[in-house]
């Protein structure tokens, strides 16, 4: 899989810069099937809809996520597999299905918005 | 065990009973249920997912977004209001303020004041070090004198009619372009969205005289950031009738429903029946639970993957603009975390201690 390369700063949440984002924290050296990852500056929007997109993985046994520390804003998400695939694979792969459904739902969203004559437009708005 | 439809029932619905609320949760996860393969698949997902417009007004709008798990759907509205960013007044600063109004006071209502700048051709400001710029700094001016009106009737008594200047409002704010913004703005000039907010009264001789900074921010680091007065979602409410409700029961049943809800009319044998007639007028205040005698006759339950949206701007960017930016917002976020797994190197061997 490719690189992919930091999206330009214009959306992106403005206190991440200089500061390290994501931590892995192996449970066994010898086992990547498990691990907590750290993800700094990320809280419930990122955590809650990418645990749903890990554990939708027939792969994953186990994804659950917690902010430790209200002050400290990071979460620790933890990903334990079957073993087909290691825990960062399954974080992989849940990031690309949440940015494809993402994506999904924005096409689906523009073009419903962009069919003006399928719905009301009030208080003479310009769409 | 549950029969088919019971389980149906649950996997689909929010059950609301008086005292609580039934499986709440999603249960729709790989392994729950035997022979379903309920693991991620995208082309299932497009066939399922739907969104219907109802109306889109200059500030508010409202659809339907069906097909989705509430973790997705909350995190859409969670962006709406905490990180789509905006930009409004961050720094003050203060030349004269004679008003009974301390500065600080004065600064902290003049930030709340929803600016109408395009926050898109902005950059955000980082930190103390970072000068401003024409593209990420705007200026305002507010200066404000009170005067005693010379041609107010001796028998005035509305101070609007005694004092010049005595309400010190938003139209008081005046855009002082820097740099390139002249020609940027040229066809839509930055201004306060709203032109009456009070922002203080003054009295003869009491002056205001400030220069306002606006910055780019999101709401989650402050509310004046955020762009929307509310975003919200509801589940769409699902009404059923299990026994039919007749007569004058069927009048009281009426009642105990926002107007709209339910409907009584006489069924084939000539007899007053309350059908539901439209479900999404029910704000579920469980009224209906309360009665003895519509006990096991109704069952309140909501859709879980049918969310009714409703997303109520401030007015800086049109409602359909900015689910569109929550959703571009969603997608950078994962791709930044995407970017720092690739570069963790956790993707390739087995961590070392």
């Amino acid at each position: 899989m490719s690189m992919v390369e930091p999206v330009e700063d214009t959306h992106g949440f403005p206190f991440t810069e200089h500061a390290q984002k994501f931590e892995v924290i192996p449970t066994d050296a010898a086992d990547p099937s498990s691990a907590t990852f750290v993800v700094h500056d990320e809280d419930h929007t990122l955590g809650n809809s990418l645990r749903y997109m890990v554990m939708k993985n027939p792969a994953v046994t186990f994804c659950g996520y917690s902010i430790p520390h209200p002050s400290e804003f990071k979460i620790h998400m933890r990903i334990q597999t079957d073993g087909s695939m290691t825990a960062a694979q399954a974080l992989d792969k849940g990031l690309d299905d949440l940015i494809a459904l993402s994506e999904h739902v924005l096409q689906t969203f523009q073009a419903k918005v962009a069919a003006t004559e399928d719905y009301e437009i009030r208080d003479g708005a310009h769409i | 065990m549950h029969d088919e439809a019971a389980l149906q029932e649950m996997r689909t619905r929010v059950v609301l009973h008086a005292d609580r609320v039934a499986h709440p949760s999603s249960m729709e996860f790989p392994g729950n249920f035997p022979g379903e393969d309920l693991s991620w698949n995208l082309e299932e997902f497009k066939k399922n997912f739907r969104i219907v417009v109802g109306f889109i007004g200059k500030d508010d709008m409202e659809f339907d977004m069906i097909g989705v798990d509430a973790a997705i759907a909350n995190a859409f509205r969670r962006i709406l209001i905490g990180e789509v960013p905006t930009m409004a007044i961050e720094k003050v600063f203060v030349l004269n303020n004679t008003s009974i109004m301390h500065d600080e006071i004065l600064a902290q209502r003049l930030g709340l004041i929803p600016i109408k700048a395009d926050p898109r051709l902005f950059t955000f400001r980082r930190g103390a070090n970072d000068d401003p710029t024409d593209l990420n700094t705007l200026v305002f001016k507010l200066r404000v004198q009170c005067t005693k009106n010379p041609d107010a009737l001796p028998s005035a008594v509305h101070p609007a009619d005694k004092y010049i200047n005595s309400n010190v409002l938003s139209s008081h704010l005046q855009w002082d372009p820097q740099g390139e913004q002249v020609e940027r703005f040229a066809n839509d000039p930055c201004r306060p969205v709203i032109d009456d907010i009070l922002i203080t009264k003054m009295r003869p001789g009491q002056e205001i005289d400030v220069e306002l900074h606006c910055q780019k921010g999101i709401g989650k680091e402050h509310a004046k950031w955020s762009p929307v007065a509310t975003a919200s979602y509801r589940l769409l409410p699902d009404i059923q009738i299990l026994k039919p409700i007749t007569g004058e029961s069927a009048k009281r049943f009426q009642k105990c429903f926002p107007p709209g809800v339910v409907a009584v009319k006489p069924n084939a044998a000539g007899q007053l029946e309350a059908t539901i007639a439209n479900p999404r007028k029910d704000t579920v205040s469980r009224e209906v639970l309360r009665h003895a005698e519509f006990e096991d006759k109704v069952r309140l339950t909501r859709v879980r993957d049918h969310f009714i949206f409703s997303i109520e701007s401030t007015g800086i960017l049109p409602p359909q603009e900015l689910f569109g930016e929550a959703a571009k917002i969603l997608i950078n976020k994962c791709n930044v975390v995407k970017a720092a797994l690739h570069a963790s190197g956790a993707l390739v061997a087995p961590q070392e201690i």
